[in-house]
């Protein structure tokens, strides 16, 4: 019972933010909206067991990923609303049906072929000693790539934020 | 009335589905970069749901890499478009037409 109530709730949030940050002018609502969003997906998470990731996706996401793009927005300049004019004539019919096949298509998907294995008797534990036990045993490899990655992410952030478009005198 | 996993499943699509048409529709690149983070987090919902159902932690070990590569992604579009608007001043990916014959 509890379970549903949430699910109405934070379902009808986690839509209302995703359209509003694809139907809004401007992006800092849409920012907004999509922080709506990423929130009520971390109550979801929490509701699954998932405590850890739950954590995780209000920090990263919510926190730092959602301060970052509001932080460009800021720079890059809000107050000029977009034009929601579309260049490409057939553009954006084309856009909203193949959107709404494509739903009609998972949708069909779904109804036909739903998860086959039968349910778990008990949910995974999701704390932070289950999950780094397999983090640091079975993923181990995965893990330490993903340093490098972020090692050259940050190395590609400076190489281009310091790129000066001006010829030098 | 039970949640069962396919209603995660069926918002799990909502959401991709607004994430891939906002894709198509907006011109603006943040807005777009915006909707790849929310298709992300969508698939990120069912990977967790399912792990639920078949008593895996294995989904929730894969969602923490998602978000991983997604941070750095962030960073390094982010900075791409910073570095765009710089030259072009302005953040309408119709702008970016240099290499139009």
């Amino acid at each position: 019972m509890v379970e549903l109530v949430l699910f109405i709730v934070f379902g009808a949030i986690a839509l209302a933010g995703a359209l509003s940050m694809v139907l809004h002018p401007n992006p800092v609502h849409g920012a907004l909206g999509l922080m709506a969003t990423m929130l009520s997906i971390a109550v979801f998470y929490v509701v699954n067991s998932g405590h850890f990731i739950a954590a995780v996706q209000v920090v990263v996401y919510a926190g730092a990923v959602m301060t970052l793009f509001l932080f460009v927005i800021m720079l890059i300049g809000v107050d000029r609303h977009e034009n929601l004019e579309e260049s490409l004539p057939i553009q954006r019919p084309l856009a909203i049906a193949v959107g709404i096949a494509f739903l009609v298509l998972l949708g069909l998907i779904g109804g036909n072929a739903w998860i086959t294995a039968p349910e778990a008797a008990s949910p995974p534990n999701g704390t932070v000693e289950n999950i780094a036990d397999l983090l640091f045993t079975d993923w181990l490899l995965p893990f330490e790539v993903t340093t490098l990655l972020l090692i050259i992410a940050s190395v590609g952030a400076v190489a281009l934020a310091q790129y000066d478009p001006r010829p030098k005198e | 009335m039970d949640v069962t996993a396919g209603w995660y499943l069926a918002l799990g699509a909502a959401l991709f589905v607004i994430g891939a048409s906002g894709m198509l529709l907006r011109r603006n690149a943040l807005v777009m970069f915006m909707s790849i983070e929310l298709m992300l987090n969508a698939v990120n919902l069912n990977f967790v749901v399912i792990g639920r159902h078949t008593g895996d932690l294995n989904g929730q070990v894969a969602v923490f890499f998602v978000m991983v590569v997604a941070a750095a992604e962030v960073v390094v579009g982010l900075a791409i478009m910073i570095a765009v608007f710089r030259r072009r001043a302005s953040a309408s990916v119709d702008d970016l037409a240099t290499l139009k014959g």
